[in-house]
């Protein structure tokens, strides 16, 4: 069901792993929905110049993340913003269509890094008291809720 | 490296005495049974024979066996095919039932049926209580699977059984997963239909059986020339038959030497995992569960992950993770249990048949660990739970 090309990212996915002190962290999804992608990313001269992910899920979840790192390490920070969910799949070759929904999250969770990033940015040159940026999950945007009941399952019945 | 099977509770290959004994039935004997010419008797005398080895294994009359294409469309015809004519009352099934019996159920909820799902404990086990206090004088039936498919339970039909017959109830369990693992008696349970499949005892797919107690009037699903007494319409499937009838006469007599092979392999490799990898729970009753089943939950990672990994290293294994299933929803067996879906995410089944080996137990248990670790390195939940 999965692609050669998905199943060799889900084998050996590249930039697994934390950035320690990132300039950006987006995290999203959800345990109880079965899929949660957290990404670290460093900036540098508005470029992307480090990324990576952590990831809980399926097959999917972890070629995603992968392939998204892939496609935006070295990117300036809008071809990075430019870069879509469906960029990700079609980038793998395609996606199972009941994974293209709920797996699917890895440009979501670079996004919210990026909004991050720029967010402490803004909020360094703007008030000095805001020492505690990024200090842990809770505080970030999370593009989806905890809440079981509101999986995105979209597609199937 | 040879590949390793644990998924005999999806479907298990057919054995070769099984098949030698379908083969004529596609060519020199490719009667059709209901034709009363040389090769229409012959045909029919098989499709009997077989008939007669099905009712032996499960203490039933010839009379009381109904030939199908499977266990869903046994459980169908076993819940609708007993009700669809029926004025709307109530049915009673478990939590932990089969789709096949879930979805018959819902359908007859849209015919206005009332249906109440009892709920079971975290072993996985029916609770008999709120069976009984389920029942009202207008159920018409209870059904209860004989073995969980997902974490292997073995469930208190017998018991279950004698409470619905009080009131005067028919009784239906779905065997699918028990047959060949636990000695069935239709008398012994007090059943009144009871649903079988080939394929998970080294059978063919595409045929199944439902046994139907003298006396209680089922319904067919599939009209036309009136073939299996009515009940299920259709040229019958010899050669399927007769590998139906094979497999369940060869469970039966290897059965017992099958069930004490299959247990201690379980038994070690569920040892096994428990003592190699941190943070696994067994899920399912630690005792009364089928012989070859082991059900784990392995945290902070997904089962279809975990799959993958040892799909690609030659282990077939399944999940009841919502991102294995065709669904996308998690094991309802599993948060039905009392876990939250989290666990059931992380769930993983092996599932035991008699060819499998102490050695291959022993390679499962020494790529495992490592496999586990890899994912949980690239987890964001084991560093922060």
């Amino acid at each position: 069901m999965y692609s050669d090309l998905v199943m060799d990212h889900f084998s050996a996915p590249r930039n697994v792993g934390e950035i320690e002190e990132p300039d950006g962290v987006g995290r999203i999804g959800s345990p109880e929905c079965g899929d949660v992608i957290r990404l670290t990313i460093k900036v540098g001269d508005g470029r992307i110049t480090d990324v990576k992910f952590k990831a809980f899920g399926c097959g999917a979840a972890v070629a995603t993340s992968s392939m998204a790192t892939e496609l935006v390490k070295g990117a300036t920070l809008d071809e990075a913003l430019a870069v879509t969910n469906q960029t990700v799949a079609d980038a793998l070759g395609g996606l199972p269509a009941q994974k293209m929904h709920c797996s699917n999250l890895a440009a979501d969770a670079l996004h919210l890094a990026i909004e991050d990033y720029l967010a402490r940015r803004d909020d360094a040159s703007g008030d000095e008291t805001a020492c505690d940026v990024g200090s842990g999950d809770d505080e970030l945007p999370v593009g989806r809720p905890a809440d079981e009941a509101a999986c995105d399952r979209t597609g199937e019945s | 490296m040879n590949a390793i099977y644990f998924d005999h509770a999806a479907t298990t290959p057919v054995d070769p005495r099984v098949l030698e004994a379908m083969l004529p039935y596609f060519s020199e004997r490719a009667g059709n049974a209901s034709e009363i010419h040389a090769w229409g008797r012959e045909a029919h005398e098989a499709l009997e024979r077989a008939r007669a080895q099905v009712a032996a294994g499960l203490g039933a009359h010839e009379r009381e066996i109904v030939f199908t294409s499977g266990g869903t469309e046994s459980d169908n015809l076993a819940v609708v095919g007993l009700l669809q004519l029926e004025q709307p009352g109530h049915v009673v099934i478990s939590a932990i039932e089969h789709p096949a019996v879930t979805a018959a159920a819902g359908f007859l909820e849209r015919l206005g049926w009332e249906v109440s799902r009892v709920p079971v404990d975290r072993t996985g086990t029916v609770d008999l209580e709120a069976l009984a206090a389920a029942l009202r004088p207008d159920t018409r039936l209870v059904s209860l699977m004989l073995a969980n498919n997902v974490v292997g339970t073995v469930q208190p039909v017998r018991e279950a059984a004698a409470l619905a017959r009080e009131h005067g109830v028919v009784v239906h369990t779905d065997a699918v997963q028990a047959v060949g693992a636990v000695p069935i008696d239709v008398d012994e349970l007090g059943v009144d239909l009871l649903s079988l499949s080939a394929h998970k005892i080294y059978g063919p797919k595409g045929i199944g059986a439902l046994y139907v107690r003298r006396g209680v009037k089922v319904r067919p699903l599939i009209h036309g020339g009136g073939q299996e007494r009515a009940l299920r319409s259709g040229t019958e499937n010899v050669a399927g038959a007769v590998g139906l009838g094979a497999a369940v006469e060869l469970a039966l007599r290897v059965l017992p030497e099958t069930a004490s092979h299959v247990s201690a392999l379980r038994d070690r490799l569920t040892a096994g995992i428990l003592s190699a990898v941190p943070d696994v729970e067994l899920l399912g009753h630690p005792t009364r569960r089928l012989p070859g089943n082991v059900c784990v939950s392995v945290h902070f990672i997904e089962g279809e992950s975990m799959v993958l990994r040892l799909d690609r290293v030659g282990i077939a294994v399944s999940s009841g993770s919502a991102c294995a299933s065709q669904s996308l929803e998690p094991s309802q067996v599993i948060t039905s249990m009392g876990y939250d879906a989290v666990a059931a995410h992380g769930s993983l089944r092996l599932s035991l048949g008699r060819e499998n080996t102490t050695a291959e137990v022993e390679r499962f248990l020494e790529v495992f660990p490592a496999i586990v670790a890899d994912l949980r390195a690239m987890s964001p939940l084991s560093a922060t739970r």
